[in-house]
């Protein structure tokens, strides 16, 4: 438990960084440094986006898998880390 | 296939019979190479030739291997279904023996195992090849009928021609033709018609019973048709309804949330992704890779090309012929809501012995403030009547319809125009009003004011600045910012040269309310007084209007006091504590007026926190005081004084004009001297951030750009306008433009005014210019706020290492000075006593001599003689 808060501390105190969100892989957040909405926002359509990438990524080659990704907006950057049981969505405005 | 077996079946019977006459021959005995078995269920299951299921009649094929029926055989010895083959089976060649499902029991028993390889062979091959006869028998019936084209062969009559010829109609002969035509002479003549009865022979048809004939042969042809039904249908039409769900996420309960957290998987995850994370983040901050420079770059030279005006165009310029004349403008606001509307303040422009001498004649003329529309250039809207000449006004943040003033003799003046506006409001709706109504605009509504205050108690030397609290805060009586629950403004801060700075509250002090409520009733019963249309809003202040705090600025390590002439203190805007603030209509209604407002009493009210209480003050000797409103109770006496002020700069020479905050920066001040101009940010107190050379001209007037950062205006004696930019230049303006020839009195630009961005410039002989603000002069660059803050924490730096460097010349200074003290106190060479220091010098002497005579003595000018007799 301090590991997981130590990591996200590390990764909270990088420049820009917004908000972190831990979910588990059905979508359902577990632990985040934003507010309940934003996260259940983040987590429920980042979810979907997941699953549609990874869909695509091995539809086009099986053995393939996705390792990250990474949604560049005007605002702000979304960065997503998927694996088999959870996932970790960071949010960061790195031009502030 | 399948329903042929039967038939190959009987075929292979039969082509047994005919082709294999030797295996015909012994089927139906037992023959040799068949032995019929009986095989138990278990078996059948074990070797997966169950009757009816693994075998059936058209598969009745299954090959067994050898070595499963030997190792039935061992497991199960005499009981296994096989024994009775055992000896063949072992003495089988091949490794694969052939099972019949024999489903007609033909050999007496439902299995029969082939026993020789040939006949297994033989087997196999038979039912292929019965299907290989049948084949081509079926072939080459069909053969015959659809390979071949049929071929065509002379039509051969059989007697049907002869019906068709009867039934089609020919002709017999050739057809005749006739031409009639009467003879020419007959053609146009006049005819003449007559009756003709002879010669005509009638013959109707009649119905002759001898003779019929009835029709044997009809022709009729029919068609089939369907029945037709009519049928329809109706779609059910529902009204239609709104429906709406409503769903909730799936959300975890905090223990299932701690149990994730704890799971050893979310650790092992979270290790191994950071490191990716914190790639990408560092990725990020190094460069932006999406930003695309090139637009980033020409966005700073946004200005449509051809429009290279930088110069500040006159749009309009307003002068009144009787009220304007002989007399300056001391000060200039727009109306806060109402677009191109503004006040203006005149006064007189005599100093203070020409005023006693000329007493009399100005009692008669009253001083105005003027209200001009951009509508209506030649005449103004509305006329404010002051008791004195109004030095400096302002409209009241809340509610745009009450005006503040401070005249020259120290009084505060309160004004309500809520009767006007929608004369004001008309007049921006356009010109038709104006010439329809000429009535109305014959006459300018002249508004008395409707509070003044006592003179007593007020200021005692013209009021030089004026400014209104935001209504988000309140000041109690020892000057702590409060909580405000009108959420109106209220309470306002005057300072005159008297040396005080004095805040006045709008509404009644609670100790007065007892014997007010005895007035209130009193009143109540007759209709109040309404003298010269004057709306009640402030009468209970009227003449007996008193500050609730003194703020004295005494100097600080000298006697005397400091004599203010124009201060800023922070805009504090606040959270409301209770709530998001409630929309402003609904508080409109709630408050009847100023008059039923009371002082809340101090226990009530909440202190705030985040508010600044500090003011900056500009003084008539050109320093810039900084102090704190906030009184102390001095414990001996029980009085309220104000604390001395913390700091103070002598920045200018001569009197401040303005002392004006950045609408951008809320620590950045600029005040304006006579001689330059000095920028300060609140908190740096040792001196001014930038501070201007000194210009030829005297400054009256400074003002910063509302929309440009790095902007601002001042305003020069010669009636000239210099622009500065500060990303610029800082030594120099970046523009200087003429724009009239008495000196400026005020600048004043307005936030919002349409598609202009106009600047208000008043000058001394009582013109009132409205220039336009070039785009160049009014659109930010993207990046401006970030690189005027930049300039000014670097002069921030710069000012805090000139300290630096000034504390340590000191130190080193005081170095240098221990060090020589230490050189002087040094314990002195001693002194020789003064008979060595005689035979010393003897000594020396009589070397010196014979030095000189050897010298001599070689050069050959001493002859031995003198030197003997010398000696």
């Amino acid at each position: 438990m301090a590991e997981v808060d130590e990591t996200m501390k590390r990764l909270q105190n990088q420049k820009g960084v917004q908000g972190i969100i831990i979910v588990n892989a059905e979508g359902i957040p577990i632990k985040s440094t934003l507010d309940n909405a934003s996260t259940v926002q983040y987590a429920g359509n980042i979810h979907q986006l997941l699953m549609k990438a990874r869909g695509i990524v091995r539809d086009i080659d099986p053995q393939n898998d996705l390792t990250f990704l990474r949604i560049r907006s005007k605002k702000n950057e979304v960065m997503i880390a998927p694996d088999k049981d959870y996932f970790l969505i960071v949010i960061q405005n790195p031009t502030e | 296939m399948p329903p042929k077996r039967p038939k190959s079946k009987v075929i292979k019977e039969k082509e047994k019979k005919n082709e294999t006459p030797d295996e015909g021959a012994s089927e139906s005995a037992h023959p040799e190479h068949i032995f019929p078995l009986v095989l138990t269920s278990v078996t059948q299951e074990l070797f997966g030739c169950r009757a009816d299921e693994d075998v059936t009649g058209e598969n009745p094929f299954k090959l067994l291997r050898k070595e499963d029926i030997v190792q039935d055989m061992k497991t199960r010895a005499a009981v296994s279904d096989f024994s009775p083959v055992k000896h063949i089976v072992l003495e089988y060649p091949e490794d694969e023996l052939l099972l019949v499902f024999d489903r007609d029991f033909t050999y007496g028993q439902c299995f029969y195992l082939v026993l020789t390889v040939e006949a297994k062979d033989n087997m196999m091959k038979s039912p292929a090849q019965a299907d290989d006869d049948e084949e081509p028998m079926k072939d080459e019936e069909e053969h015959v009928m659809e390979p071949k084209t049929p071929e065509s062969h002379p039509w051969i009559s059989q007697g049907s021609e002869q019906e068709i010829e009867d039934e089609s109609l020919t002709h017999a002969r050739p057809r005749l033709r006739y031409k009639i035509s009467p003879l020419m002479r007959h053609c146009g003549a006049p005819v003449c018609f007559s009756d003709g009865n002879d010669g005509y022979v009638e013959c109707s048809s009649y119905e002759d019973k001898s003779f019929s004939i009835t029709r044997m042969e009809r022709d009729t042809s029919i068609q089939a048709s369907r029945d037709t039904t009519h049928s329809s249908t109706q779609t059910l039409w529902k009204y239609p309804k709104n429906m709406c769900t409503q769903y909730e996420p799936r959300e975890f309960s905090p223990e299932e949330k701690e149990h994730h957290l704890r799971s050893e998987n979310l650790k092992n995850f979270i290790t191994s992704v950071a490191i990716r994370f914190e790639r990408s983040l560092q990725q990020n901050v190094i460069s932006d890779v999406f930003c695309d420079d090139w637009t980033v770059l020409c966005e700073d030279d946004g200005v449509p090309t051809g429009k290279t005006e930088t110069q500040l165009k006159e749009y309009q310029s307003f002068m009144d012929l009787h009220f304007s004349r002989e007399k300056s403008i001391s000060h200039v606001h727009w109306h806060p809501s109402i677009s191109g509307v503004i006040a203006v303040a005149m006064t007189e422009r005599l100093s203070l012995e020409e005023r006693i001498d000329n007493s009399t004649k100005l009692l008669l003329n009253p001083s105005y403030i003027l209200f001009w529309s951009f509508t209506d250039p030649i005449n103004p809207q509305l006329q404010l009547e002051c008791p004195e000449d109004v030095l400096c006004f302002q409209f009241c943040p809340s509610d745009p319809n009450i005006i503040a003033g401070g005249c020259i003799n120290g009084q505060v003046v309160l004004w309500d125009i809520s009767a006007h506006v929608e004369r004001l409001q008309d007049t921006r709706s356009g010109g038709d009003n104006i010439s329809n109504n000429l009535d109305k605009n014959d006459v300018i509504p002249v508004v008395r004011y409707c509070a003044v205050s006592g003179i007593e108690n007020g200021h005692k030397a013209p009021v030089t600045d004026i400014q209104w609290l935001p209504e988000t805060f309140e000041l109690s009586r020892f000057g702590i910012p409060v909580e405000n629950s009108s959420r109106v403004c209220v309470q306002m801060v005057t300072c005159a040269l008297d040396c005080c700075v004095l805040f006045w509250d709008l509404r009644l002090p609670r100790a007065v309310s007892q014997s007010l409520t005895d007035v209130k009733q009193k009143s109540e019963e007759k209709p109040p007084e309404n003298p010269h249309g004057v709306p009640n809003t402030f009468k209970h202040l009227n003449l007996t209007w008193k500050p609730f705090i003194r703020v004295s600025l005494p100097k600080i390590g000298s006697t005397g006091e400091y004599s203010p002439l124009k201060f800023s203190f922070r805009d504090n805007t606040v959270d409301y504590i209770t709530g998001d603030k409630p929309p402003q209509d609904a508080e409109r209604e709630e408050v009847c007026g100023f008059a039923q407002l009371r002082v809340p009493s101090a226990k009530q009210q909440k202190p705030l926190e985040n508010i600044s209480t500090k003011l900056y003050v500009g003084t008539e000797d050109g320093e810039l005081v900084y102090t704190d409103w906030k009184m102390e109770k001095d414990n001996d006496s029980g009085r309220l004084f104000s604390a001395k002020p913390t700091h103070q700069f002598l920045a200018h020479h001569t009197l401040v004009n303005t002392v004006s905050r950045s609408p951008f920066f809320k620590d950045i001040i600029l005040t304006v001297g006579s001689f330059g101009f000095a920028i300060w940010k609140e908190g740096v107190m040792s001196g001014p951030i930038l501070m201007s050379a000194c210009s030829k001209v005297m400054c009256t007037i400074g003002h910063w750009s509302l929309t440009r950062p790095a902007l601002f205006f001042i305003g020069k004696k010669d009636g000239t306008i210099e622009v500065w930019d500060l990303l610029q230049n800082t030594h120099e303006p970046s523009q200087t433009q003429n724009i009239s020839t008495a000196s400026i009195t005020c600048i004043r630009s307005s936030s919002a005014c349409g598609k202009h961005h106009l600047l208000a410039v008043s000058d001394r002989i009582g013109t009132l210019h409205i220039l336009q603000i070039p785009w160049t002069l009014r659109k930010s660059s993207n990046n401006e706020k970030k690189n005027v803050r930049k300039y000014f924490e670097k002069e921030e730096e710069r000012l805090e290492y000139f300290e630096k460097r000034q504390i340590k010349h000191e130190k080193h200074k005081k170095e240098m000075e221990a060090e020589q003290l230490k050189k002087k106190t040094e314990p002195a060479v001693p002194l020789k006593p003064d008979e060595e220091l005689e035979a010393e010098a003897l000594k020396e002497y009589e070397q010196f001599l014979a030095l000189e005579k050897i010298v001599l003595k070689n050069m050959g000018l001493l002859t031995d003689t003198i030197d003997q007799s010398d000696l």
